[in-house]
């Protein structure tokens, strides 16, 4: 991929390793991808993807234990490898901003909602605590919280999720960051609140223009809100491009096989099977060799052990990590299929 | 909020009654005070005269009764040994005993707490270990024996700070030191594990990705869910300063209730024990409802509940 010079966020060949007792886990490798400013890219893939260690180490928020390496690691224009510790924590909060998939353990339960508030836009604004009262009663409005002045009064555990996860919006937002990296926040939401917190989220990225990295697990979100896709599977992207091309022209056999295991209404029949993908993800500890898919591959071939797979890019910068294209793979069934 | 102390004092109340029961109890049945007063070699009849006088021959529940009744109007009794007011004599020796444990546990905090925070922040480096150290020989070292290298270093040789009594402000120094030093490993201890275990915490990686700086998150966000634990410890250390530093006041010549405690067991002088032993309970009990009530404040979902 070349580095247009529109793009905002670039991310180039990003590493994260985990020092484990069993030896050095490769959680996420060769990551790449650039988006112009108000771009939303949505980053699915199964849990223990790699998918929040992406987002972690985007934020420099890795755990002690992990390792972060990359080529290019850069938003708006200002190098996030090389910042100083100081220039790091003047930089989040205030351009780059992130939103927890734990709304009930992400606020600090001693503090007041308040006073959370307040302390973000005073680390960054210089305003009065007047002002930062105001500006975070004003921006619980936004975030669809009525009666504000009341609720920056309460603490955590008087709201319930769905309000939390509001506040954590209202709270990394009200700095007017260029950039949200949103990790599965409505996971742990009811299903009516997940798509009210969803709707909101859309809604603001629009009116504000944030550039959006939204990592999820549910491709109905996918479709709704993106306008790029990464598939993640063992710490790579496995396939990446437009939404339109990564949904209705699938290449990779892992995003066929998520896409066959969701319901499509009109064309599912009632009481017919789902598809499922049989077993589960590689063991990511060690040098894995060939494609990191190919033990559940039903397209699996010999040569697919072999070596290290790039991201091959086919038309318009549509990236698949597999040496077959679409129209190679369904004769391949026939093969034996690769022992486990 | 007034509930909660409402209740809280109730139960102290409570406490305070089936203490001096129990003290009541376990004095008259193993001393007989008639025997202490009048000496060894006294008659039997001279003995049983004392028994009279101070009703000492009622069956115990009268006594305690009476005891009780006078209690309630202010009145402990008075001293068979010093022969005077059992309630003058503690408001004399009270102050001392304030001063020091105050002194005394402040030193602790402030020790303590700073080291606990630092190691959790370095843990497993250079700084932790020794921070570690401190904590293990402030609980190994026994007080009699750090009171007397304090008076060898401190005083005589270095000449900077009396040897004993508690004439001026410098005296209550070693004092503080020694028994504060007792408090240090366990409020270092219980910092450090809650610091380590908050900054875990999901809110703390919320406040790292608000920008915050270093000191916020440290101090700010952690330390106060970090200290939760360490309160219920440290007002419990306190209630122990002020009872329990009978050797510090008697290595320091500090007159203070630690010492009438010790002087009024040697002459079974039991109004005395039984007020000091009253007020050595009342200092556990408003201590842990002090616990109570700070963590009510630093943690809010405490007051709810």
């Amino acid at each position: 991929m070349a580095n247009s010079p529109s793009a905002y966020v670039v991310v180039q060949n990003l590493r994260i390793d985990i020092h484990t007792s069993s030896g050095l886990l490769h959680a996420v490798s060769n990551v790449s991808f650039q988006l112009t400013a108000g771009e939303v890219l949505c980053i699915v893939g199964e849990s223990g993807s790699g998918k929040s260690m992406t987002a972690l180490g985007l934020m420099g928020l890795l755990p002690a234990a992990a390792s972060r390496s990359a080529e290019l690691l850069s938003v708006d224009g200002r190098d996030l490898l090389t910042m100083s510790p100081e220039e790091k924590s003047d930089f989040l909060g205030n351009r780059m901003a992130m939103i927890f998939q734990e709304p009930m353990t992400s606020l600090n339960p001693c503090f007041t909602i308040g006073t959370q508030m307040e302390e973000t836009i005073r680390r960054h604004r210089n305003v009065s605590a007047r002002d930062a009262k105001l500006h975070a009663a004003s921006w619980l409005e936004k975030v669809g919280i009525p009666s504000s002045a009341g609720r920056l009064e309460q603490y955590p555990h008087q709201l319930s999720g769905g309000l939390r996860q509001r506040v954590m919006i209202a709270m990394m937002l009200m700095c007017e960051p260029k950039l949200l990296i949103a990790d599965e926040p409505t996971t742990a939401l009811d299903v009516t609140v997940q798509a009210q917190i969803l709707q909101l989220l859309s809604a603001l990225q629009k009116e504000l223009g944030l550039t959006m990295i939204f990592i999820t697990h549910d491709l109905g979100v996918v479709s709704r809100i993106a306008d790029r896709v990464a598939v993640m599977y063992a710490g790579e992207f496995v396939e990446y491009g437009t939404t339109r091309q990564v949904l209705k022209n699938p290449q990779h056999p892992y995003t066929q096989g998520l896409l066959k295991c969701l319901p499509v209404p009109g064309r599912t029949r009632r009481g017919a099977h789902l598809g499922t993908i049989p077993g589960s993800g590689p063991s990511l500890i060690g040098n894995l060799s060939g494609c990191c898919f190919a033990n559940r591959c039903e397209y699996a071939a010999p040569v697919c052990l072999e070596g290290k797979l790039p991201l091959f890019v086919r038309e318009d910068e549509h990236g698949v990590r597999c040496r077959f294209r679409p129209e190679e793979l369904a004769p391949l069934q026939t093969v034996d299929a690769v022992p486990q | 909020m007034l509930k909660f102390l409402l209740q809280r004092l109730a139960l102290a109340v409570a406490v305070a009654i089936c203490v001096s029961i129990l003290t009541f109890g376990l004095l008259g049945a193993t001393i007989d005070p008639a025997i202490a007063i009048a000496g060894e070699d006294a008659s039997a009849e001279k003995i049983q005269a004392l028994r009279e006088a101070f009703g000492y021959d009622k069956p115990l529940y009268i006594q305690y009764a009476n005891w009780f009744g006078s209690a309630l109007q202010g009145n402990l009794g008075t001293s068979p040994y010093f022969g005077l007011d059992v309630s003058k004599l503690i408001a004399d020796r009270l102050p001392v005993t304030m001063k020091l444990g105050a002194l005394a546990i402040s030193f602790a905090i402030g020790l303590g707490v700073p080291l606990g925070v630092i190691a959790a922040i370095y843990p497993n480096t250079w700084i932790d270990r020794v921070a570690l150290s401190v904590a293990v020989l402030g609980q190994a070292i026994p007080n009699f024996w750090f009171s007397l290298l304090l008076i060898i270093v401190l005083a005589v040789q270095l000449e900077l700070l009396p040897v004993s009594g508690a004439s001026t402000a410098s005296s209550y120094v070693m004092p503080m030191i020694v028994l504060g030093t007792n408090a240090v490993p366990a409020i270092m201890r219980l910092t450090r594990t809650g610091m380590l275990d908050t900054l875990q915490a999901d809110f703390i990686r919320t406040a790292w990705a608000k920008g915050l700086r270093p000191r916020q998150v440290f101090f700010k966000h952690a330390l106060r869910n970090a200290l939760i634990p360490v309160v219920a410890v440290t007002t419990i250390q306190a209630a122990h300063m002020l009872g329990g530093s009978i050797v510090v006041e008697s290595v320091f010549a500090l007159h203070g209730l630690g010492m009438l405690a010790y002087e009024s067991i040697l002459r079974s002088d039991i109004p005395t024990m039984q007020a000091v032993i009253l007020i050595f309970s009342g200092f556990f009990i408003v201590f842990s409802a002090l616990s109570d009530i700070i963590n009510a404040y630093l943690d809010p979902r405490i007051r709810v509940a």
